[in-house]
């Protein structure tokens, strides 16, 4: 018995050898790794980031590949997990050999990772928010999101034209929400803000009314909530409910229409800083990023239903890369490496990337548009 | 500072009467069989998930809801029919694990039906706040409140005082003498499924214009509902009501007066205390009981 199996096994796997050994000396792709989090609490990420990297990638074949190359998409399922991200990353340095990594969804992934790259030398473009991915910056690591500093940047801005100064935070328990509560704390001073409440609960959390009642009884002017998910259309609710008038400030995390959704008439009048994506119609004509927004948004929801930022992030990233490989003239890394660091003018979704030695990220505070929520929709209103 | 704490305690009762319902289904299926049914948070995001469904197909709220019910109570009888009858005398803890299981497989499947967003469903009487005094809450909290009330109640009179809640309650105490006078255990299993399933679907019917649903909404409130059923004393049904409101109390008063970063160690400190203490329960049978 034993002979047989192993027989049949030693057949499969010269099959297997044969076969794929076919398709590398027939076509020779250039292997684009990916780890998301397709699955999990952060899905909303990685879902449209992957689905996103599936189109363009299938769409840049169809014209013929990169230099007459086709473009493979190995991906990996990291559930949010940091320490699964650690070894896909590893497995697609070491086993299935990629030239380059798109990837990351959340910041713990990416963060994860960071040592694992650095060492082994391979161009990677984060999908994540968090400033430490590229502050200071690592050589080998770029990244297309806006970062949780700008997006307090962009709030606290508005807050001073409005001309409030005391304002109650109130924060999730997740990553993204304790990086954008350290960023809080840490530029509200420069912008002669107060913080007179730091309030959190739990994402997973169903009601934050003692959380808003104990902010209801301080003199704040606004109040400020950094999460995602769920959560801060609970607290739109619940802040209805009530009776606070404050305004009220969330972050891009929330940047959906699933949030309108979910927050109903009680999202009336809430403030947070949007990639223009959200907005794309609205912007004027002479805006070199509305074309780019409209066509994604086109293809995108050809396809699989309402554009998210997120997915914007995957497209800026795939983008930028093919563009670099274009450049480099090949999959060499250290020359792909040093053209995405070259990238200027490049239109993406979330702004005009101009990349520098200094700056991994290329964005400027103008990429983040600030809108309102009026009628059910979004409404810019600077 | 009084009417702070009058907010937390409006917040803590409706928090905790959500709990009280989730706790109540695990207690009606320890009831019956010793089980810890790890599936009863399924239960609880099915209902919610398929009356929202329907109700975007179009069907009028009630009838969403009614149908959402009697579904999720036939995937708690058909979860019974073949997956824990085929078990049949395998360890208690056999059991359990294929509830596990079973909640991990209804997740994937309302992943696969419904996708991963969140979806909400409207209140059944406006989302107009009402002022009890200084504090406000929500008709929807009404609702549960009420619902929370009714249904205990029911679970109540249906275990004391009639014949069919009477042989359920004696399958828990000896399983082999109920059989000896005549008891159907087979039979009495799947009715406490059946129930558990119906008390879950409802429950989450009643809370989803509150707290929103999504195929893994089911993880956190069973382990609330859980939470509350041993605080309470597993398969005392009282004693999980009352465990939930307690709990919901803790977190809301935690919350507010303590720590919001410390709200839910503050909750589960309390279940370990009571765990430490009083290991059948704040309201459980004696373990001397089952000598």
């Amino acid at each position: 018995m034993m002979k047989i199996e192993w027989k049949n096994l030693l057949t499969a796997m010269l099959l297997l050898a044969g076969i794929s050994g076919g398709i590398v000396q027939a076509a020779d792709p250039i292997k684009i790794g990916a780890f998301l989090t397709v699955t999990g609490p952060a899905s909303f990420l990685g879902d449209p980031e992957l689905k996103t990297l599936q189109l363009y990638i299938a769409e840049i074949n169809a014209q013929g590949g990169v230099k007459g190359r086709p473009l493979e998409l190995i991906h990996y399922d990291t559930g949010g997990n940091a320490k699964d991200a650690v070894n896909f990353v590893k497995r697609l340095i070491k086993n299935d050999n990629v030239d380059l990594i798109i990837g990351g969804a959340t910041s713990g992934d990416t963060l994860a990772v960071i040592p694992d790259i650095e060492k082994e030398g391979i161009p990677f473009i984060s999908l994540a928010g968090a400033v430490d991915i590229v502050e200071p910056v690592k050589k080998w690591v770029f990244k297309t999101p806006h970062t949780d500093r700008m997006a307090v940047a962009k709030i606290f801005e508005d807050l001073r034209q409005r001309g409030l100064t005391r304002v109650a935070l109130i924060t999730g328990d997740g990553g993204f929400d304790k990086s954008g509560r350290a960023q809080v704390l840490a530029l509200a001073p420069q912008y002669g803000i107060t913080l007179v409440a730091d309030e959190a609960y739990g994402n997973k959390d169903t009601d934050m009314t003692a959380q808003l009642t104990k902010i209801r009884a301080t003199d704040a002017q606004a109040i400020l909530n950094f999460g995602f998910g769920q959560a801060p259309a609970l607290v739109t609710k619940n802040i209805k409910q009530l009776g606070i008038t404050l305004p009220l400030y969330h972050s891009h995390g929330v940047a959906s229409q699933t949030f309108i959704d979910l927050a109903g008439p009680a999202a009336e009048g809430v403030r947070l800083p949007a990639s223009a994506l959200v907005v794309a119609e609205q912007l004027p004509d002479t805006d070199p990023q509305k074309p780019v927004l409209l066509a994604y948004k086109k293809q995108y929801e050809a396809q699989y239903g309402p554009v998210s930022t997120f997915g914007g992030h995957a497209y800026d990233g795939v983008m930028m890369a093919v563009a670099a490989i274009q450049r480099a003239g090949g999959t060499d890394k250290a020359q792909v490496r040093a053209e995405i660091e070259k990238t200027q003018g490049f239109i993406g979704t979330a702004g005009v990337f101009n990349m520098t030695p200094e700056d991994h990220m290329g964005l400027n505070l103008d990429a983040f548009k600030m809108v309102e929520i009026r009628n059910g929709g979004w409404k810019i209103i600077q | 500072m009084p009417e702070q704490i009058f907010q937390f305690l409006v917040t803590g009762i409706t928090v905790g009467s959500l709990y009280a319902l989730v706790g109540l289904g695990f207690a009606l299926i320890y009831n019956a069989s010793d089980v810890v049914n790890f599936a009863q948070g399924e239960f609880v995001m099915l209902g919610a998930m398929s009356a929202i469904a329907l109700l975007n197909a179009g069907l009028p709220l009630p009838l969403a809801a009614l149908v959402a019910t009697l579904a999720t109570i036939g995937v708690g009888l058909l979860l019974e029919r073949f997956a824990i009858e085929p078990a049949a005398g395998a360890p208690v803890v056999a059991t359990i694990i294929i509830t596990i299981g079973a909640a991990i497989f209804l997740r994937g499947v309302a992943l696969l039906l419904w996708g991963k967003d969140f979806h909400s469903l409207p209140a059944f009487s406006g989302d107009a706040p009402l002022h009890l005094g200084s504090a406000t809450l929500l008709p929807q909290s009404l609702w549960v409140l009420g619902g929370a009330v009714l249904l205990v109640t029911l679970v109540h009179a249906f275990l004391n005082h009639t014949l069919l809640g009477k042989a359920l309650l004696a399958c828990s105490f000896n399983r082999a003498a109920a059989q000896l006078v005549g008891i159907n255990v087979r039979v009495m299993l799947r009715l406490a499924y059946g129930l558990s399933a119906g008390l879950g679907a409802i429950a989450g019917i009643l809370i989803a214009p509150i707290t929103f649903s999504s195929y893994e909404a089911g993880i956190m409130l069973g382990l609330k509902g859980f939470s509350a059923a041993i605080v309470g004393g597993i398969g005392n049904p009282m004693g999980a009501v009352a465990g939930g409101l307690l709990l919901g109390v803790l977190e809301a008063l935690g919350a507010g007066l303590i720590s919001s970063g410390y709200k839910d160690a503050i909750a589960f400190l309390f279940v370990l205390m009571v765990l430490f203490f009083e290991p059948t329960g704040l309201f459980g049978h004696k373990a001397a009981e089952r000598v």
